[in-house]
């Protein structure tokens, strides 16, 4: 267990340090995302009072669709000169890739997130007066959730010629469960009802997290067996 | 073994004709018309067979899921395949019966309530998973690849279930058994009967579609098997 945690740092690491070099996801995510809530300030007048009753909503789409832009390259940029064929014939655990890449993907998003919801704020003209602790837990749980399916999903997907457009049909119909209980669990917080009515959805949140990461976990090595 | 199979599948259809008469006898002459919604609670006898059916395609599915993962067999992962594509058809019957009946009764075509939405995602899971066999590559590889979402798929349809439920629940009438808060609105042992058996019916419908499918696959693999090795010999 210890050395699966180890190689799973190390890859972790490998793709980090490669992403902070050129740049490149990353860029085009934060991009995405302020491109996205473009998009809905067209669509949602912002000046409006009641738009704030979509800002739970929009938090999740921008980091649904800025986050399934980074899954796909994950395992397809491994595809370029075999490095997949290498990463498996590397004599550690193959469930090690899969937690390796979970943890890069998540700190990614994480940041990305960090960047495009303080600009959603800003754009959207709220001002944030709820428990900012709470908050943060409840985006980070939810965002491991959309991380552990996504990306063993993208590792599954990554075997298709059309992989881009694969994910996310795979992806979104797992997430809803996950999504309903982070919107709700982000709309409580926000506008600032009791905070126990939150910890319900943060429960099946958690509850979703454990239970894909274990299916995930076991069911992995059949997924780079089959590529 | 070749001969007793299609003895199965004919006692099978033979079975099948009449019943379907009987049912849409029992259906639409022999059962009471519901007080309330009229002739169009008739509906309901499809649609609750139609969605047993859809649910049980899709345990189907998850089961052979389980059995290929564990030792690959081309069988298991046709009768996959074909469960599969019988429970997309079940689904769509069943939404549209649902949306038409949802129009009689509650006046819209479409609520946000734990079972709709439920049935509504199983459709995309199984477009999904039907999406994943149609990915090119090795039957070994394909079959491990859309085994292993199957099982993810059937894992995530509770986890819906249980979260729209939560999210709000309050226009399907509870027909069998008294929740809390919640008792069953009951119904005529006519209705019942005539329920029961449209469940049977169409069950049966499921298993000789089933067989046919997986028939029909096989004979692909066949036809494919030969085509590859006439191009060999025509190649070499």
């Amino acid at each position: 267990m210890k050395d699966i945690l180890s190689d799973a740092i190390t890859i972790a690491g490998k793709d980090l340090s490669n992403e902070f070099k050129t740049k490149q996801t990353i860029g085009t995510m934060v991009i995405f995302s302020a491109l996205v809530i473009l998009v809905f300030s067209f669509a949602f007048d912002p000046t409006n009072n009641t738009v704030k009753a979509v800002i739970p909503g929009l938090i999740w789409v921008i980091t649904i669709f800025s986050g399934t832009l980074g899954l796909n390259r994950s395992f397809v940029s491994e595809l370029e000169n075999n490095c997949l064929t290498g990463l498996r014939s590397a004599p550690i655990d193959v469930t090690s890739i899969y937690l390796g890449k979970t943890l890069a993907n998540f700190t990614l998003v994480t940041i990305v997130q960090t960047i495009s919801i303080p600009v959603l704020f800003l754009l959207f003209n709220y001002r944030f007066t709820g428990s900012l602790l709470w908050f943060i837990l409840i985006v980070l749980s939810g965002t491991f959730g959309f991380i552990v399916v996504g990306t063993f999903l993208s590792a599954l997907a990554a075997n298709a010629k059309n992989s881009e457009m694969l994910l996310p049909v795979l992806l979104l119909p797992l997430l809803s469960p996950l999504m309903i209980a982070a919107v709700q669990a982000t709309t409580i917080v926000l506008v600032n009802e009791q905070i126990s009515d939150a910890i319900g959805w943060l429960q099946l949140m958690t509850a979703y997290d454990l239970l894909f990461l274990g299916a995930c976990f076991l069911l992995f090595e059949f997924i780079m067996e089959g590529s | 073994m070749k001969e007793v199979s299609s003895l199965i599948d004919r006692i099978l259809f033979y079975a099948l004709v009449p019943s379907f008469f009987i049912l849409l006898y029992l259906i639409f002459i022999w059962s009471p018309v519901e007080k309330v919604m009229g002739v169009t609670q008739k509906i309901f006898y499809f649609h609750v067979g139609s969605a047993w059916v859809a649910f049980l395609a899709f345990f189907v599915v998850g089961y052979y899921s389980v059995r290929n993962l564990i030792k690959p067999n081309m069988k298991h992962f046709i009768f996959a395949g074909a469960s599969a594509e019988i429970g997309v058809l079940f689904t769509t019957i069943t939404l549209i019966t649902g949306m038409i009946w949802g129009r009689a009764s509650w006046n819209t075509w479409w609520s946000w309530e734990p079972r709709l939405v439920t049935t509504l995602i199983l459709w995309f899971i199984y477009v999904a998973y039907l999406f994943i066999r149609k990915m090119d590559g090795s039957w070994e590889k394909i079959a491990k690849l859309s085994s292993v979402f199957g099982i993810i798929g059937c894992l995530n349809v509770p986890i819906v279930f249980m979260a729209i439920r939560w999210w709000n629940s309050k226009l399907h009438p509870i027909v069998f058994g008294e929740g809390k808060g919640q008792s069953g609105g009951g119904i005529e042992p006519e209705m019942l009967i005539t329920l029961l058996f449209s469940v049977f019916t169409i069950s049966l419908l499921y298993v000789f579609l089933m067989r046919k499918g997986a028939e029909i696959e096989r004979m692909r693999v066949i036809v494919r098997n030969q085509k590859n090795k006439l191009m060999n010999k025509l190649a070499s």
